[in-house]
């Protein structure tokens, strides 16, 4: 089997970064890289149903916000602890990705990428008018919430290594999909997907879980953020942009790869934190991400990785 | 008998594309399918491997009714097919393709077995150097040896070849034929549609002609050369025609 | 009564404004396969096009709209260069991500240019009485300029050689190339066309209307659902999904709260796209 290294330096990349506010102390690191770990997940996830299977999901983030108000709803209502909430969180995501990829899944690209968006707006708007899940104000958090945790300094720390744990799982899972009999019947119908029920691959189901898995991780995303930011409301849970940001991050980094969307994750996010504190680029910043998106789709759809894959045959193994 | 086809009807709407067509083909037989351009021979073909289930008929593989069995389920009880219009997984390399064939398809291998299985059939076909190439990369012809290593590593009873000579010059014909026989010495059936007509008169032991949809000729190749009704459908297609008389000459 | 017959008029009102916002989405999307993702943000730029002539040059934004149209007209072409004339072959995920930047583009320069502050023109036209209703000569001059442009645009398609030209394209590229069609410049010019009734629809909208440079977006949505309804490649489905959009909201909005309309159009949306993914009312 072709010798894959990948892992070897992403993982110990991401743990790195992970250190660096743990070392430092430092409040302002670890929010940075909080973020940054945040968009990994949320890139590598996308990535599993965009990259592997071909399928453009343009309303992803609506994963992300089911986990969050799940999660929120069971500490907030029932006080039960971060990780049990996040699990359920991810798994109400899942659940929901299987319930609505039976409908969705039967479109082909863009409509399906329609269909997606269509679904975040239904389930925000849902959502908005839903009084127990504190409508288009959403819900707080009582201080109180924290105590379990040792206060609310602790609790965010705990948070934040929770997020490293999430990101590192993500990209094992992502690994492990990649390199199985599962992915590859993945790539075959991202390739053909005709041909690929020709050769035998259940394609319907195949996309079902490819679907609830890349659902499953936002999920504890959300749960994370949202837990950590002390209130959720449905602009914030749901919005739209975050999901073409997520779609960016993969596209920058390399659609399908491995490597890639860690990479343009931690691009973007450090573009856009040098960006937004630059006055002059501050509100240009949407048409600057614009701009090189353009740039990647016309010249560079590969992405970074993509292009360096093409170029340097030789670092094929590492940079999968 | 390993296949047995009963009637069957396929309408689009308004057009009957397969009119009540049935016949059996025998285990290792080089079973043919020849007729004019819009016969209807592939739209049995997909009727065969499940893209389309038929309005009227029945299918039997290995005496067991496939009719309206899910497309994929068939390639796991062993039918295999290349199409007309070649299909590669063109981001993938030639091996993962054929690694797909071979996980997916009746062989049901794992990850790891079907690299050896691939590596092994890339080789009966002749595209052991260009394994780790992406399929974009190569020629039609390459592609069509792509496609048929492919079917052969889901380990099929019998495979579905759709126009497999087509675009190939006399040469490349050739070695494909001798592919083919070497495939039915394997133990795997085979069911040709083919246009080119001295190749498919020469390497097939039956022969079935289709026009507007309709049986018109079942046969061995001497057989359907002669039959009045098959020259008539091709005088319709004169090039064809002529082609077809020039292959009469060829297995006499 | 009245209730429902102020619903039934202000439906169709702004239905015929809906439908002529998703024309120009419908014609693109038919002609070339393509989801124009940069649609709700030309409907803004038409929008700020309109306010700027209004505040600065004193024309009335149904004056405007002529100039408007042209205007759009030559930026879509130059966008077609930009954004499609690469990707046009590529899989459809280059083409969403292609518009969808330029979006991104103009909104981005948008947002930095005009802020978010909310705009308006108001012409003062004044309302008139029908059937026992007030309504805005705007509303109803908007409404009748939508009609106009529709059947302006259907007439194009199907009474001229240019159009005609553009309907073959749509139905087989390399055959109208045979018949000496210059298939580039015809397709440039639909999406020119495309989007210069984006822009004119936003004129339109901002004189009955306050907007912002993030209004597009609503109206972009509405326009898939409307172009789902009525069917790809049709002038008069698009006009026709508007009206049924148009009605069904302010039909809806007698009995249920407003929040969950947006709501309903989606899983229609989504219900149609699942039953008959090539619209409701097509003709193909």
């Amino acid at each position: 089997m072709k010798k894959r290294y990948t892992l070897f330096w992403l993982i110990p990349l991401i743990v790195g970064i992970s250190l660096i506010p743990v070392v430092t102390n430092s409040v302002i690191y670890r929010e940075t890289v909080f973020l940054i770990l945040m968009y990994i997940t949320l890139a590598v996830s996308l990535n599993i149903i965009l990259g592997y299977t071909g399928y453009v999901s343009f309303g992803h983030i609506v994963f992300y916000g089911i986990g969050g108000y799940t999660s929120f709803y069971l500490m907030y209502k029932w006080g039960i602890h971060l990780i049990i909430a996040m699990i359920i969180g991810g798994i109400v995501s899942a659940l929901v990705a299987l319930i609505v990829g039976e409908a969705v899944l039967k479109l082909r690209g863009a409509i399906f990428a329609i269909a997606t968006i269509g679904i975040n707006e239904a389930i925000k708007s849902l959502v908005t008018n839903l009084p127990f899940l504190g409508g288009a104000t959403g819900m707080f958090f009582n201080f109180k919430i924290y105590k379990t945790y040792g206060g609310a300094s602790k609790a965010i720390w705990f948070a934040y290594y929770l997020m490293v744990i999430v990101t590192i799982v993500t990209l094992i899972a992502s690994y492990l999909i990649k390199n199985s009999k599962f992915g590859y019947g993945l790539f075959a119908i991202r390739e053909d997907e005709d041909a690929a029920t020709v050769l035998g691959v259940n394609t319907k189901r195949f996309k079902s879980i490819a679907y609830a898995v890349s659902a499953f991780f936002p999920g504890l995303v959300g749960a994370i953020f949202f837990f950590k930011a002390g209130n959720i409301e449905p602009e914030d849970a749901f919005h739209l942009v975050k999901s073409i940001e997520m779609i960016f991050m993969v596209m920058l980094g390399g659609f399908g790869t491995l490597s890639g969307p860690p990479i343009g994750a931690l691009l973007y996010e450090r573009l856009k934190g040098v960006l937004l504190v630059n006055p002059l680029f501050k509100n240009l910043h949407m048409a600057i991400a614009g701009f090189v998106l353009l740039i990647i789709i016309l010249f560079a759809p590969g992405g970074i990785v993509g292009s360096l894959r093409n170029k340097f045959k030789k670092l094929r193994g590492l940079l999968e | 008998m390993i296949l047995k086809i009963q009637s069957i009807t396929k309408r689009f709407g308004g057009l009957v594309a397969v009119n009540k067509v049935s016949f059996e083909v025998k285990k290792q037989e080089i079973f043919g399918i020849i007729g004019p351009n819009g016969a209807g021979k592939t739209t049995l073909f997909n009727v065969i491997s499940g893209v389309y289930y038929p309005e009227e008929g029945k299918i039997f593989f290995n005496n067991k009714e496939i009719t309206k069995l899910d497309c994929y389920k068939r390639a796991r009880l062993g039918i295999a097919r290349t199409h007309q219009i070649v299909k590669p997984l063109n981001e993938l390399t030639v091996l993962e393709n054929v690694m797909v064939g071979a996980c997916f398809g009746k062989t049901n291998a794992s990850l790891k077995e079907s690299i050896l299985i691939a590596e092994k059939v890339l080789n009966g076909v002749g595209l052991t150097d260009k394994k780790d190439i992406l399929a974009a990369k190569l020629n039609v012809p390459e592609k069509k040896r792509l496609e048929l290593a492919r079917a052969l590593a889901s380990g099929p009873d019998i495979i579905l070849l759709d126009e497999v000579l087509a675009g190939l010059n006399p040469t490349e014909a050739d070695e494909m034929l001798q592919v083919i026989q070497k495939i039915r010495e394997g133990g795997i059936t085979i069911l040709m549609i083919e246009h080119l007509m001295h190749a498919i008169m020469k390497i097939s032991d039956r022969i079935i002609v289709l026009d507007y949809g309709a049986k018109i000729a079942e046969g061995t190749p001497e057989e359907v050369a002669n039959n009045p009704k098959v020259i008539e459908a091709y005088l319709g297609d004169p090039d064809l025609a002529l082609k077809f008389i020039k292959s009469k000459e060829n297995t006499l | 009564m009245e209730g429902w017959l102020a619903a039934i008029i202000n439906g169709i009102l702004l239905g015929l404004v809906y439908g002529l916002a998703a024309i120009g989405l419908n014609l693109i999307w038919g002609v070339m396969n393509v989801i124009n993702l940069s649609h709700g943000a030309f409907i803004a730029l038409g929008m700020f096009c309109a306010y700027f002539l209004f505040h600065l040059a004193g024309i009335n934004p149904f004056f405007a709209m002529i100039l408007i149209l042209i205007i759009g007209i030559l930026l879509g072409m130059i966008s077609y260069f930009i954004v499609l004339h690469r990707v046009l072959d590529a899989p459809e995920l280059s083409t969403l991500l292609s518009t969808y930047s330029l979006s991104l583009i103009i909104i981005g320069l948008g947002t930095f240019i005009f802020t978010t502050n909310p705009r308006a023109i108001d012409i003062g036209l004044g309302s008139i009485k029908i059937l026992g209703i007030y309504l805005p000569i705007s509303k109803i001059l908007t409404g009748l300029f939508s009609v106009l442009f529709t059947l302006l645009l259907y007439v194009f398609l199907y009474k001229t050689w240019t159009g005609k030209a553009i309907r073959a394209v749509s139905i087989n590229r390399s055959a109208a190339e045979f018949m000496g069609v210059n298939s580039t410049f015809i397709l440039s010019l639909s999406f020119g066309i495309g989007i210069g009734l984006a822009m004119v629809a936003g004129c339109l909208i901002a004189a009955i209307f306050p907007f912002t440079i993030l209004s597009g977006a609503v109206y972009e949505l509405k326009s898939f659902v409307i172009c789902v309804l009525g069917g790809l490649g049709s002038p008069i489905g698009a006009l026709i999904g508007g009206l049924i959009l148009g009605l069904l909201e302010n039909l809806f909005a007698l009995k249920i709260p407003v929040g969950y309309i947006p709501f309903i159009e989606f899983v229609i949306l989504v219900i149609i796209l699942l039953v008959k993914p090539t619209g409701l009312i097509t003709k193909r």
